[in-house]
């Protein structure tokens, strides 16, 4: 069953019509559905399409959260094969949040990195809702060590609110793992494309963003804080977070005019919750255009590139 | 000659003069941790540490560079010009209220001075991020003073010693002040691939995006006493898992435990300790004690500063 988003009651009660119709003409095959049916369908789809049409920064920041929109795993499955998850920093233990593995994709050896938030309370709490610990950072500059030495292209999927923050990741290094994550981002000679494919929070996102190329689907955010935690800093009130959400300009949009992003991806019609094959298949699409773009580049120009890149940001802003 | 040249540090130069001739000699100063009233003078002689319960005060890139360089003298960095508000970005104030109000009132022009000048001989490039402008977030200016400074140190060769002080990110210039931690990794980089050591000494308080990229990639890590260190501020950890936080969280001396900075030193002995360091790392043959330096000006008073000896 499809989930609404409150933005999405007017097509929610659409679409809710049109299965109410089907059921009761299910109990009478006598009755005559097909052509009003027809007529709410196309004013369902029709209102969809002008929703997702001017969706404001904090209805984007929703869709980019929307529990049935494709997470990590679902990309693992759809647009890799031969996928071997590695496991374990060497040093402290396990991380679920971060994902890390080799695959082939489209033919191709490499190296896959993403945060994976989970679809239901079980995997959620197994996965810790996508925010990683210091030891998942520190598997992330293992599977880079080891992309590099050889030589698998990095295929990054970002999503996540951030990294955790408790007593353990503090104890465990929190702010040292992703500074160094970072670090190694930046020192990769192999093309290491990120795509930010719900949400890019902070440095969390940063530590495995980093990258020569960096996408955004249309309808997922990058922010240097949630919404909620700007509004109950700077407005002291929370429940400024649409507000905050417009001023911080995170969307795909605003960090395409802002020179962050490389390109947007376009989703499905309805966000890509409504139809995630379609969505997953745009951005193989998209990663594969770009490993063709950086595959004849030797590896000191990858890293070249991703450091000019890097610098070269907010440089032409007025 | 830039804007920034011709206009904005003249302004800022008056500023700070203003600010010195607001300090009389006869003030007195509260200490924040055990509430002492501390003689302004003996204070700015004890370093601004309070001589009464040692507490380490937040200092500005003034009082740090008279602590390091020798005979405090130095040459300040222009800092680079950025897009002052990229973002137009508005809270309940304006960015751009808030940025002037903050240069009126530190008299600088972003939270990062970086100056070059010698320490016991040795050339060396510092820059101080303090906590009063904006609580030394980060941001695009920082950021790029940054770059430029560890740039700067690279073409001449020069050490670079980085004291920090944030709260993290600006958060008025968005994800722009998120791209400043792998821009500054980058010039941090530069210093790596030009063998230069690259000393951070981190103050009260050190959180948020700046521990989490250049303030956590020092060759060696040294805190003040007591200062605050970590990734998540306090609040938010103790909001977002509700777990009794233990004795001492966060603080120089439990980032020292669980392996996370070198050494924890005390102010008085922050200059011959960063002396000592960098002179071994660069080979160089032990620095020769500065004795007791000539009385300086600092902050319009005539003060008597223990050197490293």
């Amino acid at each position: 069953m499809h989930a609404y988003l409150d933005f999405e009651r007017p097509i929610a009660e659409l679409e809710g019509k049109i299965v109410e119709l089907r059921q009761l003409a299910g109990n009478d095959p006598t009755m005559q559905i097909d052509a009003e049916v027809g007529r709410l369908q196309q004013k369902a789809d029709q209102l969809v399409k002008e929703t997702y049409a001017r969706l404001s920064p904090w209805q984007r920041v929703q869709v980019a959260r929307h529990p049935g929109r494709p997470h990590f795993c679902d990309y693992v499955k759809h647009l890799f094969d031969e996928f071997t998850p590695l496991a374990g920093d060497r040093a402290f233990g396990e991380d679920a949040a971060i994902v890390t593995g080799l695959a082939r994709f489209r033919g191709q050896a490499v190296a896959v990195v993403g945060q994976e938030k989970g679809n239901d309370t079980k995997s959620r709490l197994k996965h810790n809702f996508g925010m990683a610990m210091p030891e998942g950072y520190r598997k992330v500059q293992r599977l880079f060590r080891l992309a590099d030495r050889f030589g698998l292209p990095v295929i990054s999927l970002v999503d996540t609110s951030g990294a955790y923050s408790g007593v353990a990741a503090e104890d465990r290094g929190q702010a040292e793992a992703i500074a160094r994550t970072i670090e190694a981002c930046l020192n990769l000679r192999v093309p290491l494309i990120a795509t930010i494919i719900g949400e890019g929070g902070s440095g969390g996102a940063v530590a495995i963003a980093t990258a020569n190329k960096v996408f955004m689907l249309e309808n997922s955010v990058y922010s240097v804080i949630s919404p909620e935690g700007c509004a109950s800093i700077l407005w002291r009130r929370p429940e400024k977070a649409q507000d905050a959400a417009a001023a911080l300009r995170l969307t795909a949009q605003d960090l395409a005019g802002l020179g962050v992003i490389d390109a947007i991806i376009p989703e499905p019609i309805g966000g890509a919750h409504r139809a995630p094959d379609e969505a997953m298949s745009t951005v193989g699409d998209q990663i594969s255009r770009a490993l063709g773009e950086l595959s004849h580049m030797s590896p000191d120009d990858v890293r070249r590139q991703r450091r000019e890149k890097y610098l070269a940001i907010g440089r032409d802003l007025k | 000659m830039s804007w920034l040249t011709n206009f904005v540090r003249p302004r800022i130069k008056s500023l700070i003069g203003a600010v010195k001739s607001a300090t009389p000699d006869n003030l007195w100063r509260k200490c924040p941790a055990c509430g002492e009233m501390i003689f302004h003078r003996d204070l700015v002689a004890a370093l601004y540490v309070c001589p009464q319960c040692g507490h380490h005060m937040r200092i500005g890139a003034p009082e740090r560079f008279a602590q390091v360089f020798d005979n405090n003298t130095f040459e300040e960095l222009i800092p680079p010009e950025v897009a002052p508000d990229p973002l137009r970005f508005r809270d309940e104030k304006r960015y751009t209220d808030r940025l002037r109000e903050a240069r009126q009132k530190t008299g600088r022009i972003d939270a990062l001075s970086a100056a070059r000048g010698t320490l016991d001989g040795l050339p060396v490039m510092v820059a101080v991020q303090p906590f009063d402008f904006m609580g030394g977030s980060l941001g695009m200016g920082v950021g790029e003073a940054l770059v430029n400074a560890m740039q700067s140190a690279v073409d001449e060769s020069r050490p670079f010693i980085l004291f920090v002080a944030s709260g993290g990110a600006r958060m008025q210039e968005g994800v722009l002040s998120l791209m400043q931690m792998p821009r500054v990794t980058i010039a941090v980089d530069m210093l790596r691939d030009a063998g230069l050591p690259y000393v951070v000494v981190l103050t009260d308080p050190t959180t948020g995006g700046v521990s989490a990229s250049y303030a956590m990639l020092g060759d060696i890590h040294i805190a003040e006493p007591n200062a605050l260190i970590g990734f998540a501020g306090q609040r938010v950890t103790a909001n977002a898992v509700r777990e009794q936080l233990p004795e001492g969280y966060q603080r120089a001396e439990y980032l020292l435990q669980h392996g996370m900075i070198d050494m924890v030193v005390n102010r008085k002995e922050m200059r011959a300790t960063l002396s000592k360091v960098l002179h071994l790392l660069m080979k160089r043959s032990k620095p020769h004690a500065v004795l007791p330096l000539p009385p300086r000006v600092i902050a319009g008073t005539v003060a008597r500063v223990p050197g490293g000896a």
